[in-house]
């Protein structure tokens, strides 16, 4: 039954322009925050590997396919360090110098031995070749007798839950984004303010005129592939250490979506893969938390699509012109 | 001269090379075949050597005790790495080249999906050890399973929480991509809204997925107090984690791909309870004398896979024993009329060839400092 | 070199045609060729057709589309559910899916022909996966994860089932065959050779670059069309990124460029998988191996973009049986 309006009367009077925050709104905004945190450990992870197939596409052209694998390969080092010494902090720390060592070895193999030989070739086919070093990877080490294919248990800490305020982060994520700035600020001092950076970034620019320069183009690439290959495997062990279990293809998903990351914050840019990698992150969780979860996967392609199509370089990409 | 032979040569040995596979193998009346279909390699490969381990080990013992009418069993076994179209290759090879007619296999519910039609129309007997969706045997009069079905284990699994827990208000978090965990799900949810309870919460993820915590914050505030995680070791290990780190303390429940799991987690999956084809603690001797000599021959504690693996071929060899022959139709008639107690319990089969048995629910404890699977309850169809 | 176009090479390939097609059906239904080396050999047939499929788009057209399958996918679907659901006859069915996937080609080709190499690659497998989510959340249509069944008489007659899709192979080589010394498959050749040149030359290069897509999307379909009732069972990982790796790995070891050599590729591959089923997990490790080696000692793969001729191999068989003659006399 309606009333008439003069008999309703509000039972709060109406502040007008006030924006007043009720307990749902509350519970909103921590939950809000409670993801933000949540993508934010996700977007440094993806900002790490981004940071590798960024470098090495800025170098040589060349989408890396097997940069996922080579986190799976630090995480699958970490592990047996990690078994052997015990997960204490001096553990991880030899675990992160371990895996470092190994990944790196392995990415410049992989570049001496499959990449350079088709430098000179048109690009499907080294795109070709990189898609089936991930796939030797992934299944080279499922052959492993002491891998194996059954996901194994990444020995990690306990996880404890730190308030702030309404809102509670764990120490691992903690460790993770904190891990991931450091290593960042690490590379952004390497590439800027060292003359192996100056190097990278002169080959980057133009290899033919850096090497009349006098720069041996080869061992700078080497060297790009090694950064990247040590930027994945810190990478790797932080994503097992946030997802503690480890499997021959835990690195394929990360690796693509670290590879959209590169693109979304343009790929050639170093400042724009940790961006993409964020965004990503971000985009993601929430996506999951708010919208779906079952799309999240197709979302986030989704964007990949909508950024080469709207702004192909990415955000901080730079447009190269192609001369005839 | 030398061209043409040379030319009709090779034309000659490609001939042959496709005839030789065409050549049918001369079946030895003195042995009984069974083909056995796996994943031996692939995403769920562990599952599929258990249930081979299972099977070879029933065969070695009956081969032991004298073979089945005096002839020898053997198993020709067939990897299909969990790919249907795969599972439809090594059938054919198993019934055209090596002659079977009784089939072990498919482990996964899409593979042996992918043969019923085939196998009901060439009256070929399968017999599935753990294919749990309801639709296989659908197929026809040929096709059995020695498992309960998805919709049986939801069920078991909101009985046992709405009545052994006493829960009222469930969450679920299962995969969307993933047949086995869609259907627990939906038989769960229509069997505890039955008992009483409520759905709280129901959210998924995609198969490969590595962090929930956008659904469990869901979840945590829909304010549940039972989950259900019907989903694979693996995954379940995974959110466990990431569920008890958000501060989620209510008893989880799960269904028989949690088997593995003690091994693949810590301590967040204590207070957690599964659905499983039986117990490897049970005090059945059965049980105990299947898991010596699993635990003999294979050094690890033997799965439901492997039980029922073993459950399959002793079928099979009480069906060709108790018809007298193995010709198909009567070996079919005599495993329909099966009733006997076996390892997994008591074995029956219905009107649709699914074996009426119970199933047990394990409880995770932990027993001198490490995490163990106990028997909780039985709970009856 | 092309053969000249003779009535007798015409009718020589006619003739290899109808033997092909025809002959191997009667051996299967006189039971001379069992059911599992039938089986083997057709779904080579089918295997061969996705190769060319990518071959179409990635050798001929030279575009990286790393997401046929999903093509294949849609057009399994779309015959499932025309047969199935709307009740079509089977031959229909399979080419109104064919048709089904050439037009979603269409769609997804008009916002990604515009981008270049790498970037093509990605956003392709990207649309790849984004169909296998779809696949799996609209279980209305497509059965969800659990997949779903399609028995018909391919399934069940494995006589049927090679007349059927060995024809449809045979028929897409002789299309393609043809299309590609036409004026059209010719301006998307030279899109291939060099795009700006081919621009230079008043040839609208993204016009043929969609072509070629949406060729290779129809042949896709067709095959995914055939796909689904001999198999009998689908599941949406039919549209993954594996199996689209798998088909290039045929199309690469083949040639990229040449449709005959993705063929014989399809077929040793498809066998040896059957043959090396002793080296278990090893096998996964084979052929990225391989396609490796290939890449690095020939990566123009077997027959590069060369094409195997028949009416060459009449030719020289005739030159032989004449000097065989010769030195008789």
């Amino acid at each position: 039954m309606l009333l008439p309006r003069y008999t309703r009367q509000p039972l709060i009077p109406d502040p007008g322009f006030v924006l007043y925050i009720d307990a749902r709104r509350l519970v909103l905004l921590t939950i809000f925050i409670q993801q933000l945190v949540n993508g934010l450990s996700l977007g440094s992870i993806y900002a790490l590997i981004a940071l590798g197939y960024t470098m090495v596409y800025g170098i040589v052209k060349l989408i890396n396919f097997a940069h996922g694998e080579i986190l799976m390969v630090g995480a699958y080092t970490a592990y047996y360090v990690l078994r052997t010494v015990g997960a204490s902090p001096l553990g991880l720390a030899l675990a992160f110098a371990a895996a470092m060592i190994v990944c790196g070895i392995t990415g410049i193999t992989i570049e001496r031995f499959a990449y350079r030989p088709l430098r000179s070739s048109p690009r499907l086919n080294s795109l070709i070749t990189a898609i089936a070093m991930s796939l030797i990877l992934q299944n080279g080490v499922r052959v492993l007798p002491f891998a194996g294919p059954n996901p194994r248990q990444f020995p990690t800490m306990d996880t404890i839950m730190v308030p702030f305020g309404a809102v509670s982060v764990s120490n691992i994520q903690i460790i993770v984004i904190t891990v991931s700035i450091v290593l960042m600020l690490i590379l952004n001092y390497i590439i800027n303010w060292t003359k192996t950076g100056k190097a990278m970034r002169a080959v980057s620019f133009d290899m033919q005129a850096a090497s009349l320069m006098g720069i041996s183009v080869n061992r700078i690439i080497a060297f790009t592939f090694a950064l990247g290959s040590v930027l994945a495997a810190a990478g790797g062990i932080l994503y097992a250490t946030a997802y503690p279990q480890i499997e021959p293809t835990m690195g394929a998903m990360p690796g693509l979506k670290a590879f959209v990351a590169a693109v979304l914050g343009g790929i050639g840019s170093v400042p724009g893969a940790m961006l993409g990698g964020y965004i990503l992150g971000v985009a993601e969780t929430m996506t999951k938390g708010f919208l779906s979860s079952q799309f999240a996967d197709a979302i986030s392609f989704s964007i990949l699509i909508l950024i080469l199509l709207v702004k192909p370089t990415g955000i901080m990409g730079q447009k190269t012109r192609v001369k005839v | 001269m030398k061209r043409i032979t040379l030319s009709i040569l090779a034309v000659a040995a490609a001939v042959c090379v496709v005839l030789a596979f065409g050549a049918c193998s001369g079946s030895e009346s003195d042995t009984i075949k069974i083909g056995g279909l796996y994943p031996l390699s692939g995403p769920v490969a562990v599952y599929g050597v258990e249930a081979k381990n299972g099977v070879e080990l029933a065969i070695e013992e009956i081969n032991t005790a004298g073979g089945i009418d005096g002839k020898m069993v053997s198993l020709i076994a067939e990897d299909d790495e969990g790919n249907p179209e795969k599972t439809v290759n090594a059938y054919k090879k198993l019934t055209a080249k090596d002659g079977v007619k009784m089939i072990i296999g498919s482990l996964t519910s899409g593979c042996t999906q992918a043969i019923t039609s085939l196998a009901q129309a060439q009256k070929v007997v399968v017999v599935a050890p753990a294919a749990t969706m309801a639709s296989i045997t659908d197929a026809g009069d040929y096709i059995f399973r020695v498992c309960f079905i998805d919709p049986f284990q939801g069920t078991v699994g909101a009985k046992f929480s709405a009545e052994n827990l006493g829960k009222k208000r469930a969450a679920v978090l299962y995969d969307v991509g993933n047949d086995y965990s869609v259907g627990l799900y939906e038989n769960f949810k229509i069997a505890f809204e039955a008992a009483g309870g409520t759905m709280v919460a129901e959210e998924s993820y995609n198969t490969g997925d590595k962090d929930f915590n956008a659904q469990l914050t869901k979840i945590k505030n829909a304010d549940p107090d039972v989950v259900y995680l019907p989903d694979y070791y693996s995954t379940v290990a995974l959110i466990a984690r990431q569920l008890r780190a958000q501060g989620i303390t209510v008893p989880i429940v799960g269904a028989d791909g949690w088997g593995g799991i003690t091994e693949n987690a810590g301590d967040e999956v204590l207070n957690g309870f599964y659905s499983d084809h039986y117990a490897a603690d049970s005090t059945d001797a059965k049980v105990i004398e299947f898991v010596s000599k699993y635990k003999t021959k294979y050094s690890a504690t033997p799965t439901a896979f492997a039980a029922l693996g073993y459950d399959a071929m002793y079928v099979i060899k009480d069906a060709i024993v108790a018809a007298g022959t193995t010709d198909i139709a009567k070996v079919r008639d005599a495993i329909n009329a099966t009733s006997g107690s076996y390892v997994t319990g008591n074995l029956t089969f219905d009107a649709k060839r699914n074996p009426t048995k119970s199933a047990v629910m394990l409880e995770i404890v932990k027993k001198d400092g490490a995490l163990t699977p106990v028997y909780k309850a039985t709970v009856n169809p | 070199m092309m053969p000249e176009r003779k009535l007798s090479n015409l009718i020589l390939l006619a003739v290899l045609a109808v033997v092909i097609v025809f002959v191997p059906a009667l051996l299967i239904s006189v039971g001379v060729l069992d059911a599992y080396t039938a089986q083997i050999l057709t779904i080579a047939g089918i295997n061969a057709m996705m190769a060319i499929s990518v071959n179409v788009i990635c050798g001929l057209t030279g575009q990286l589309s790393l997401g046929q399958a999903g093509f294949m996918a849609i057009g399994a679907y779309v015959c499932i559910w025309l047969a199935q659901t709307v009740g079509v006859p089977l031959p229909f069915a399979i080419f109104v899916s064919g048709i089904v996937a050439a037009f979603s080609g269409f769609l997804i080709g008009f916002p990604t022909l515009k981008l270049s190499g790498d970037y093509l690659a990605i956003v392709t497998l990207g649309f790849g996966e984004i169909l296998r989510v779809i696949f799996v959340n609209f279980k209305s249509f497509t059965g969800g994860a659990n997949g779903k069944r399609f028995t018909t008489i391919l399934a069940a007659r494995a006589d049927y089932a090679w007349i059927v899709i060995i024809g449809s192979l045979v028929l897409v080589v002789v299309f393609l065959q043809n299309f590609f010394r036409s004026t059209y498959g010719r301006a998307i050749l030279s899109v291939r050779e060099d795009e700006i040149a081919a621009r230079s030359n008043g040839i609208n290069a993204f016009k043929y670059k969609m072509a070629g897509f949406v060729i290779a999307a129809f042949i896709a379909g067709i095959a995914g069309g055939l796909y689904a009732p001999f198999i009998g069972f689908i599941k949406p990982d039919l549209a993954s990124f594996n199996r689209s790796i798998e088909y290039l790995i045929y199309s690469v070891l083949g040639g990229l460029g040449s449709v005959t050599g993705s063929i014989l590729a399809a077929y040793i591959l498809t066998y040896l998988q059957e043959f090396l089923r002793f080296l278990q997990d090893y096998r996964l490790l084979f052929y990225p191996v391989i396609l490796i080696l290939v890449m690095l000692f020939r990566p123009q793969g077997m027959l590069g973009t060369r094409e195997v001729s028949f009416v060459g191999i009449w030719n020289r068989l005739k030159t032989l049986r004449r000097e065989a003659n010769e030195q008789k006399n």
